[in-house]
C-alpha cells in the first residue's frame, strides 16, 4: 500500500503543477486576443460525414475570422475522451491536456462536472449566449436535470423522432402501447439499438416516461429502493415486445447508424433517431428509400440539448471559448440547420435574432421528410442521468446474457 | 558491441512497457486509483466483475474463439499442406495467400459481414430468384450469440497467416525425404506427410499458433464487428467498462482486463493440453500403422483453404461494390445506381490520415527492421542463438492489448509525455517489431552460412560481408518482413487512438470512428483504404526483388 | 603485394600439435608443415573431422567443437586473428559464386580494398582461365567447369597466403574433374601457396603429388 502512494506522489511532484494562466471569460476582448494563433483540439463524435464536413467548414471560418485553428479529433464514443481526461488528471497533468473542446451532454457531462474536470463557468459570458434566451428556454441551463452553471455552452438541439418507410408501413404506431400491438401483429419489423448505446437508452427512457404514469421520480436521482417498482411497467412492456422484434429480440443493432441501415435494407420498417433531419439526410445520401417519413409520438418525445465543454487542463481555453461562441452564432447555426449540411435544429431563439439572421433560417428548406418545428409536438425533459445508468444496468442484467 | 546489446535492447523495449502497463492495471483492479477516490486495497471490484450479467458467457465465447479458431485454422493448414506436398505448388500458394494477409482484421471482418449478413451480398445475389425473399430474412447470422461468425472472421485471417508461417518453416523439415520414406512403407502421400512431417513442423510454428490464440481470445475489433453482443466477448466488455463515462467503472474494467489476461493464459493452457493429447493420439496412430484417411485430409484441407480465401475475396468484392453503391434496395442484385460520391467526398479528407498512416507505418517498420536485423546478425556472428530469453520479444503478441495499453497510457501521462505521433510510433513498434522478427528470423537463420564464411576467407570484414552479401541475398525476406510490419502498423486501432489521444488520426482510427455511423458505403471506402496500403506493400515485396534480380537466375529460389 | 603472381616469396603454413574434438571426443590429431607450392592431402573417412579442421583453420569452427594446438602462417599465429585477416583462402565443394553479383562482381568482391585498376585485374583474371568477356554474365548461366574456374580466380584475387581445399572436385563429373583439378593444382603451385586439401578421393591425393596424411 505504501509504496504505490509514495511512487505516485513522487511522480506527481516530478511532473510539477505550475498552473497555466487562465483566461477570464468576462474580458472577451482579451479572450479573443489570446485565442489568435491557438490550435483547438475539438473532440467530437465523427460517425456522420455530414457533421464532419460541417466541422471542417466551421474550422475554415474560425481560421479566417479569428485566427483560431480547429482540429477535429474524430472519436467514436465521447466516453473515450472522458477517459482520457481522467487519466490526465490522475497523472497530475494540469495544463497540457489533450482536449480543448468537447462535444458532450448527459452522463458524460455529469461525470466530468462531478469530478471537477471542467473549466468554467464560461458559457454565459460568451457574447452569443444571449441569443438562446435561456430565461425562456430553461433547457439551455440544464443538462439531463443537472444544472449547467456555465460549464458548457449549448450548440445543437436533439429531439427523439421516429421515421418509417411509408411504402411498407403507411400508418405507424404513435404510442408505446400501439407499438407493442403493431409489433405483435407484424413480428420482426422493428428493433432498437442495444443499451448502453445512447439512442437505445433513450428509447428505454421514452418508453418509461410514457408508461410510468407519474414521472416526477424520474427527475430526481434514482432511489434504489423504489427503482424496481417505478421501472416495472417498462420491463413488462419489453418482456412482451422483445419476442416480436427483429431476430426475436436475441440480437440488437449497435447504434442508430445500424438501425438506419436496417431500415434502408428493408429489414425493418420503423426506426427512430435523435436528429429530426435524419430521414431527409438519409434520403439525400442514398441510404434510405424516398418513401421514408418522420413523425413524433402523440404524447411527445424526449428532447435535449448538446453542449460544448472545455476540460480543466485545456491548453487553448481562449481558443476553445472563441470556437464555442462561433458555433453559437447565427451564421454557424444556420449553416448547420441546412439538411444537406447537418440538419441540426438550432438552439437559438428566433425572437432574439435580428431580422437579417432570422431570414438566414427562413431561406433553408428543411427537407421532404423533416417535420417543421411546430409539428414536433411536446418536448419531454431528459430524466436525471442516474436513471440512464440504472436503466442500462437493469436492461443488461435482464437481457444481457444469453 | 552494438550487436551484442541489440537483443537486450529489443527485449527491454518490448517487455518493460508491457510490464509497466500490466502493473498499472493491477493497482486499480484491486481498488487503488487515488484520483477516483480509490485509496484502499479491496476485492469489491472483483466481486462486482463476477456479478456482472453474462460474464460467464463472455468468458466462454472468448475461450471458445481462443481455442477453436487456432485448432480449426491449424488443422486446415496442415491438411492442406499434406495434400499439396510434392506438387511444387508451395511458391504459388505463397504468392496467392500473401495479399490476404495484408487485409487488416477490421477490413476483413467488415467485408465478411457485408457478404454473409441477411441483407448481404450473397443473400442479394440469390434473392428473390432462388429464395423467394423480397425482404431480408430475419436470420441471426452476424453477431450470433455462439460466436460462429466471429470465428469465421478470425479464420479467414488466421488461415493465411498460419499457412505462410508454415510454408516458411517447411523446408527445414526436409518434407520430400520424409514423405518418400513413409511412402516406401506403404503410406499414401498426405497421410505420410501428416505422420512424418507434421511432428517436425509443428514446433516451428508453435509461436505463431500461440500468437493466434492470444489474438483470437482477446480481439477487440473483430468482436465488435462480428462477435456476439449480449453479452459481448470479454475484451469488448472490458473496453466498454473502460470507456463508461461513469468513472467508477474503471476499477471493474481494470479487474476485467486482468481477467482477460487470465482467460488468454487459460486458453493457452488448454492448448497445451491439446498438444499433449495430440501427441498421444498421434503416437497411437503411428503405432497402429493405419494408412487410411488420404481423401479426408485432401478434401478437408483444400476445402478449408479455398473457403477461407473465397470468403476473404468475396468480402473484398462486397466492400468494392458497396463503396460505389448508390441506393441499393434489397433484393436487387446490384445497386440501382453506381456513384463516386463516397470516394470523392472521402479523398479530400484523406491526406492527413494517409500521411500519418504511411509515416508511422514506414518509421515503425524501418526501426523494427533495423532492430530485428541487428539481433539476427549478432546471432549469426556469434555462431549461436543469442539467448533463450529472446522469446520475451513476443510478449506483446501474447499479452492481450487491452490488459496493458490503458495502464501504459497512464504511465506516459505520469511521465508528462504529450500524446503525439512519437508515442503512437512507439506503441506501434510494440506490435510491429515482434511480427517483423517473426517474419524475418526463419529466412535469416536459414541462409547458408557458407556465403559469409566464403566472404571472410576472401578478406571481407563482417560489415562488408553484411552489406555486400547477406543483406542483398536476404532482400526478398527483408521486404516481406517490411510488408508484414506495414500491415501490422496500418491495422492498429487501440495502439493509435490511446497514445495519440485521437490527435494522430490514421486510416484505421478514422475508419473506426466513421463505422459508428453505420453508413455502408463509407465503411466500405475506409475499409478498402485500410486494405490497400498493406496490399501495396506485399505487392512491392513480391515484385521488387524480381525486378532487381531480373538478370540473376540464382536469386529466383531465394525469394 | 604481387608475390603470389611471381613466386618471389614462399609462404609457409605450420600446424603444430593440432587436436580437434567434438563434445569431448577426440576426432583428430595432426602435425603438418606445408611449404609454398606444396599440396598436403589429408585423407580420412567421413565424420573424421576433416571439414571441421578446415573450418577451424579458416576461422569459423562451430561452437560444439573444441580445437587446440598452434597454427603459424609465415611464422605468425593466425588463430588469434579473425577469419578475414588470416589470409587463408578456402575452396568449397561447390563453387559458391554469389548469385546476386555478376561474374565480374564476384571477382571484384575478392579484391582487397584500396587496389587501383580493379577492372583490369578482373579482366586479366578472366582471360587467364579463358573466360574473356564474361564479366557481365549472370553466374547462374555458367557451366560447372566455368564456375569452378571463376571460383579459383576469385580466390587468387583475394591474395591469400595459404589455401585450403575442402573436397573441391567431388561435385564435378569425371571428365571435368581431371581438367579442373589440373588447373587448380598448377595455379596454386605456380602462385607458391602452401595448400592443405582434405578429400576421400585417392585420385585427388595422387594428382596433388604431395605428402598424404592418413587419419
Amino acid at each position: 500500500m505504501r509504496m504505490p502512494v509514495l511512487l505516485l506522489s513522487m511522480l506527481a511532484l516530478l511532473t510539477g503543477s505550475a498552473r497555466a494562466a487562465t483566461p477570464d471569460p468576462q474580458d472577451w476582448d482579451a479572450v479573443q486576443a489570446e485565442a489568435r494563433g491557438q490550435t483547438v483540439y475539438f473532440h467530437a463524435w465523427a460517425g456522420d460525414p455530414q457533421i464532419n464536413g460541417f466541422i471542417v467548414w466551421a474550422g475554415e471560418q474560425l481560421e479566417a475570422q479569428f485566427g483560431v485553428t480547429l482540429q477535429h479529433v474524430k472519436i467514436g464514443d465521447t466516453a473515450e475522451s472522458v477517459s482520457r481526461i481522467v487519466a490526465e488528471r490522475m497523472a497530475g497533468n494540469q495544463e497540457q491536456g489533450s482536449a480543448d473542446l468537447l462535444w458532450v451532454n448527459g452522463e458524460n457531462f455529469a461525470a466530468l462536472k462531478a469530478s471537477a474536470l471542467l473549466f468554467g463557468p464560461f458559457a454565459e459570458s460568451l457574447p452569443n449566449f444571449a441569443l438562446v434566451e435561456a430565461e425562456r428556454f430553461p433547457e439551455m441551463r440544464e443538462d439531463f436535470t443537472i444544472p449547467v452553471e456555465g460549464y458548457e455552452s449549448p450548440w445543437t438541439r436533439s429531439r427523439l423522432v421516429f421515421y418509417h418507410d411509408a411504402a411498407l408501413l403507411p400508418e405507424p404506431p404513435r404510442s408505446m402501447a400501439s407499438l407493442l400491438a403493431w409489433s405483435a401483429a407484424n413480428p420482426g419489423q422493428f428493433t432498437y439499438p442495444r443499451p448502453p448505446d445512447f439512442l437505445g437508452s433513450t428509447f428505454l427512457k421514452q418508453a418509461l416516461l410514457e408508461l410510468a404514469g407519474d414521472s416526477t421520480a424520474l427527475y430526481k436521482p434514482v432511489d434504489p429502493a423504489r427503482f424496481d417498482e417505478i421501472s416495472a411497467p417498462l420491463w413488462a412492456f419489453l418482456d412482451a415486445l422483445h419476442p416480436t422484434l427483429l431476430r426475436s429480440g436475441r440480437s440488437f443493432p449497435g447504434n442508430g447508424g445500424e438501425l438506419r441501415r436496417m431500415l434502408g435494407d428493408g429489414e425493418i420498417v420503423l426506426a427512430f433517431s435523435f436528429s429530426p433531419a435524419e430521414a431527409s439526410a438519409g434520403i439525400l445520401a442514398g441510404e434510405l428509400p424516398p418513401s421514408v417519413r418522420t413523425y413524433v409520438p402523440s404524447g411527445g418525445s424526449i428532447g435535449n440539448v448538446s453542449f460544448l465543454a472545455i476540460p480543466f487542463n485545456a491548453p487553448a481555453k481562449a481558443g476553445a471559448m472563441v470556437a464555442a461562441n462561433y458555433l453559437l452564432s447565427p451564421e454557424a447555426q444556420a449553416q448547420a440547420y441546412a439538411p444537406e449540411v447537418m440538419g441540426s435544429t438550432t438552439v437559438l431563439s428566433m425572437a432574439a435574432l435580428n431580422p437579417e439572421d432570422r431570414e438566414r433560417f427562413a431561406r433553408i428548406d428543411p427537407g421532404v421528410a423533416t417535420l417543421p418545428p411546430e409539428a414536433l409536438g411536446v418536448s419531454l425533459r431528459e430524466p436525471h442521468p442516474t436513471w440512464m445508468e440504472a436503466l442500462e444496468q437493469a436492461w443488461l442484467a435482464r437481457y444481457g446474457a444469453r | 558491441m552494438l550487436l551484442r546489446a541489440a537483443p537486450w535492447l529489443v527485449i527491454a523495449l518490448l517487455t518493460l512497457p508491457v510490464g509497466l502497463g500490466v502493473g498499472l492495471t493491477v493497482l486499480p483492479a484491486f481498488g487503488y486509483l487515488p484520483v477516483l477516490g480509490g485509496n484502499a486495497l479491496t476485492l469489491q471490484h472483483w466481486q462486482a466483475l463476477f456479478a456482472s450479467p453474462g460474464l460467464s458467457d463472455s468468458i466462454l465465447v472468448s475461450l471458445q474463439a481462443g481455442v477453436l479458431t487456432p485448432l480449426l485454422a491449424l488443422s486446415i493448414v496442415m491438411m492442406f499442406l499434406a495434400g499439396i506436398s510434392g506438387s511444387g505448388l508451395e511458391r504459388w500458394i505463397r504468392r496467392l495467400v500473401a495479399p490476404l494477409l495484408a487485409i487488416p482484421h477490421a477490413a476483413a471482418a467488415f467485408g465478411l459481414a457485408f457478404l454473409i449478413a441477411p441483407a448481404g451480398l450473397l443473400s442479394r445475389l440469390v434473392s428473390p430468384e432462388l429464395t423467394g425473399w423480397t425482404r431480408p430474412p430475419d436470420a441471426l447470422i452476424v453477431n450470433d450469440p455462439w460466436g460462429l461468425s466471429l470465428m469465421l472472421g478470425l479464420l479467414i485471417k488466421e488461415i493465411p497467416f498460419l499457412l505462410l508461417m508454415a510454408l516458411a518453416a517447411l523446408p527445414q523439415c526436409d518434407p520430400q525425404r520424409r514423405v518418400a520414406m513413409a511412402r516406401s512403407l506403404g503410406y499414401s502421400p498426405a497421410v505420410a506427410w501428416l505422420l512424418t512431417v507434421l511432428p517436425a513442423l509443428y514446433p516451428l510454428v508453435r509461436l505463431p499458433v500461440y500468437a493466434v490464440i492470444a489474438f483470437a481470445s482477446a480481439t477487440v475489433e473483430v468482436s465488435m464487428i462480428l462477435g456476439p453482443t449480449l453479452p459481448p466477448t470479454l475484451s469488448v466488455a472490458v473496453l466498454q467498462w473502460f470507456s463508461d463515462p461513469d468513472l467508477a467503472w474503471r476499477f471493474q474494467a481494470a479487474a476485467g482486463a486482468l481477467l482477460q489476461l487470465g482467460a488468454t493464459a487459460f486458453a493457452m493452457l488448454l492448448w497445451r493440453g491439446l498438444e499433449a493429447l495430440a501427441a498421444v493420439l498421434g503416437r497411437r496412430w503411428q503405432a497402429a500403422g493405419r494408412r487410411r484417411g488420404e481423401s479426408v485430409v485432401r478434401v478437408g484441407g483444400t476445402f478449408g483453404v479455398w473457403l477461407a480465401a473465397g470468403l476473404a475475396l468475396g468480402g473484398l468484392v462486397a466492400l468494392v461494390m458497396n463503396s460505389f453503391a448508390g441506393f441499393w434496395r434489397f433484393p436487387d442484385n446490384l445497386p440501382r445506381a453506381w456513384t463516386l460520391q463516397t470516394w470523392s467526398r472521402t479523398l479530400p479528407e484523406l491526406s492527413g490520415p494517409l500521411g500519418n498512416t504511411l509515416g508511422i507505418a514506414a518509421a515503425s517498420t524501418a526501426i523494427a527492421l533495423v532492430l530485428a536485423v541487428a539481433v539476427l546478425e549478432g546471432e549469426q556472428r556469434d555462431g549461436r542463438k543469442v539467448s533463450p530469453a529472446l522469446w520475451l520479444l513476443y510478449v506483446p503478441l501474447l499479452i492481450p492489448q487491452i490488459a496493458f495499453l490503458f495502464g501504459l497510457i497512464v504511465a506516459t501521462e505520469f511521465l508528462r509525455w504529450v500524446p503525439d505521433w512519437r508515442l503512437v510510433l512507439f506503441a506501434h513498434l510494440l506490435f510491429v517489431l515482434p511480427y517483423v522478427f517473426l517474419a524475418l528470423s526463419e529466412a535469416y537463420r536459414r541462409l547458408d552460412p557458407r556465403w559469409t564464411q566464403l566472404a571472410s576467407t576472401l578478406g571481407a570484414s563482417p560489415w562488408r560481408s553484411f552489406w555486400r552479401i547477406r543483406l542483398p541475398l536476404l532482400l526478398g525476406p527483408c521486404l516481406t518482413a517490411a510488408a508484414v510490419g506495414i500491415a501490422v502498423s496500418v491495422g492498429q486501432y487501440l495502439a493509435t487512438q490511446l497514445p495519440g489521444a485521437g490527435r494522430v488520426p490514421t486510416i484505421t482510427s478514422e475508419a473506426v470512428a466513421l463505422a459508428s455511423g453505420g453508413n455502408r458505403s463509407i465503411i466500405a471506402v475506409w475499409a478498402l483504404l485500410q486494405a490497400l496500403l498493406p496490399m501495396l506493400g506485399f505487392v512491392l515485396a513480391l515484385y521488387v526483388p524480381r525486378v532487381v534480380w531480373r538478370h540473376r537466375n540464382g536469386m529466383r529460389d531465394q525469394q | 603485394m604481387t608475390e603470389q603472381q611471381t613466386n618471389a616469396t614462399s609462404h609457409r603454413l605450420q600446424l603444430q600439435d593440432v587436436r580437434l574434438s567434438l563434445r569431448g571426443t577426440l576426432l583428430l590429431a595432426l602435425d603438418a608443415d606445408v611449404c609454398g607450392g606444396e599440396i598436403v592431402t589429408v585423407m580420412g573417412p567421413s565424420g573424421a573431422g576433416k571439414s571441421s579442421l578446415l573450418a577451424w583453420l579458416a576461422g569459423f569452427l562451430a561452437p560444439a567443437f573444441r580445437a587446440s594446438g598452434t597454427v603459424l602462417l609465415d611464422g605468425r599465429n593466425v588463430l588469434a586473428l579473425p577469419a578475414e585477416q588470416r589470409r587463408i583462402g578456402l575452396l568449397f565443394q561447390d563453387p559458391l559464386l554469389f548469385p546476386h553479383l555478376s561474374v565480374g562482381g564476384n571477382l571484384r568482391f575478392a579484391l582487397p580494398a584500396g587496389k587501383q585498376d580493379k577492372d583490369a585485374r578482373v579482366q586479366a583474371a578472366l582471360v587467364a582461365v579463358g573466360l574473356e568477356g564474361y564479366a557481365a554474365r549472370d553466374p547462374d548461366t555458367l557451366s560447372g567447369g566455368q564456375k569452378s574456374r571463376v571460383a579459383l580466380q576469385r580466390l587468387l584475387l583475394s591474395e591469400p597466403h595459404a589455401v585450403l581445399l575442402d573436397e573441391p572436385f567431388s561435385r564435378l563429373d569425371a571428365s571435368l574433374r581431371r581438367d579442373v583439378r589440373a588447373l587448380v593444382f598448377s595455379t596454386l603451385q605456380r602462385a607458391g601457396l602452401p595448400t592443405l586439401m582434405v578429400t576421400h578421393d585417392p585420385e585427388d591425393a595422387e594428382a596433388a603429388g604431395g605428402r598424404i596424411v592418413q587419419l
